[in-house]
């Protein structure tokens, strides 16, 4: 009789804090994660968000090659018309 | 049921609450995890997505903006020489020349001429474009806007003198001093015109004097013998100069000595004050200078 009344101690004083201290460790670590993840979801919608101007880098690239056209097309006018340096 | 037996029910009872409320709150929280995930994933595929043919375009446009910056370094280059363009480049970008140009390593040691000093940016840029600039507007033949032949020759003239071309129509300037083709004894003339003997008869004797020279030969003037001449052997150089040795006027017109033969202090010169117009006599009423009272007295 006394050995069940040491394992009922023993369970109440020993086996039931330490399974709710390993418990709320967990728990505590898994609610921590929540608000990180949150933030990291966020961070990546603006980061995608900030990309939607991306397709206008084709704009950008039309807009080089064309404008590099006509500075050839000038450059090669001031060639025609403009005499080269003397050699020294 | 003994008393220890419940007790140990009770113990394992509360066990299994404790596992139940513990396990269902972390089963919760790794639901939101995972839901936070899945929308970062979401979000990061996007990127992943939006950001595939940046590479692509960027290298393309930056290949493009290389093939510019070649023609351009290599127009100027070839069209102004490689010390004028940096002169060109610092001119216009103070401290660019240092960088020097891309595809010119030399220009980095170049040092560029003080060109943004003699002329200023906007006349640069104007009489390099060849449109209205200063220097391009007193070109013997008119403005140069929109005249490409014109427009490149006054261009050229920012270069010093060998690399100029003179206007073909004007008369070349005369050549004084010891280079030039006539040679005329100081002696016989000290500025102005050698006096003939009618100007001599109308001025006086004292004109024989200018005709002499004011020192002459003899006594040691600029055209005596070399031993008779100071040790100062730059007197003999090319810093004395000298004169024409022409009546000819040195504009068209020339000078009419007439005009002022009539002249009337009183009433010629001076602006010409508008019909009406009350004369200035804010000064009349000063007291005469300290100097002016003395000499009267």
């Amino acid at each position: 009789m006394t050995l069940w009344w040491i394992g009922d101690v023993l369970l109440l004083v020993v086996v039931l804090p330490v399974v709710v201290y390993l418990l709320k460790g967990v728990l505590d670590a898994a609610s921590g994660i929540v608000p990180s993840v949150r933030r990291i979801a966020a961070a990546a919608q603006a980061g995608s968000k900030d990309l939607d101007a991306v397709p206008l880098l084709l704009t950008t690239q039309a807009h080089a090659k064309q404008t590099v056209e006509v500075v050839a097309g000038y450059g090669g006018s001031l060639d025609v018309i403009i005499d080269d340096a003397e050699e020294e | 049921m003994p008393a220890a037996g419940v007790v140990l029910i009770i113990a394992v009872l509360l066990i299994v609450l404790a596992l139940v409320y513990y396990l269902v709150s972390t089963i919760f929280a790794l639901r939101q995890i995972t839901s936070g995930l899945d929308e970062a994933i979401a979000s990061v595929v996007e990127i992943i997505e939006k950001s595939g043919p940046v590479a692509d375009v960027v290298k393309d446009i930056n290949a493009n903006l290389d093939a510019g910056v070649d023609l351009l370094e290599g127009l100027l280059v070839k069209k102004a020489g490689l010390v004028d363009s940096m002169g060109l480049v610092e001119g216009l970008y103070p401290g660019a020349a240092a960088e020097g140009l891309r595809n010119f390593p030399d220009s980095q040691t170049v040092r560029p001429p003080r060109i943004s000093e003699v002329y200023t940016k906007g006349t640069l840029t104007l009489a390099r474009l060849g449109r209205e600039a200063p220097i391009a507007a007193a070109s013997p033949n008119g403005p140069v806007l929109r005249n490409i032949e014109g427009g490149s020759l006054d261009a050229r003239s920012l270069y010093p003198e060998n690399r100029q071309t003179r206007p073909e129509k004007l008369p070349k300037s005369p050549v004084i001093g010891t280079g030039a083709p006539v040679q005329y004894p100081p002696s016989e003339q000290r500025g102005g015109t050698t006096p003939d003997q009618a100007e001599i008869r109308e001025k006086g004797q004292w004109a024989e004097t200018a005709a002499e020279g004011i020192v002459p030969a003899e006594l040691g003037g600029s055209d005596a013998p070399r031993e008779m001449l100071a040790e100062d052997r730059q007197l003999g150089s090319s810093v004395l100069g000298g004169t024409t040795g022409s009546d000819e006027p040195a504009t068209e017109s020339g000078i009419d000595a007439r005009a002022g033969d009539e002249a009337d202090a009183t009433s010629d010169g001076g602006p010409e004050p508008p019909n009406g117009a009350e004369p200035d006599l804010k000064d009349a009423a000063a007291a005469p200078r300290q100097v002016d009272a003395d000499d009267r007295s």
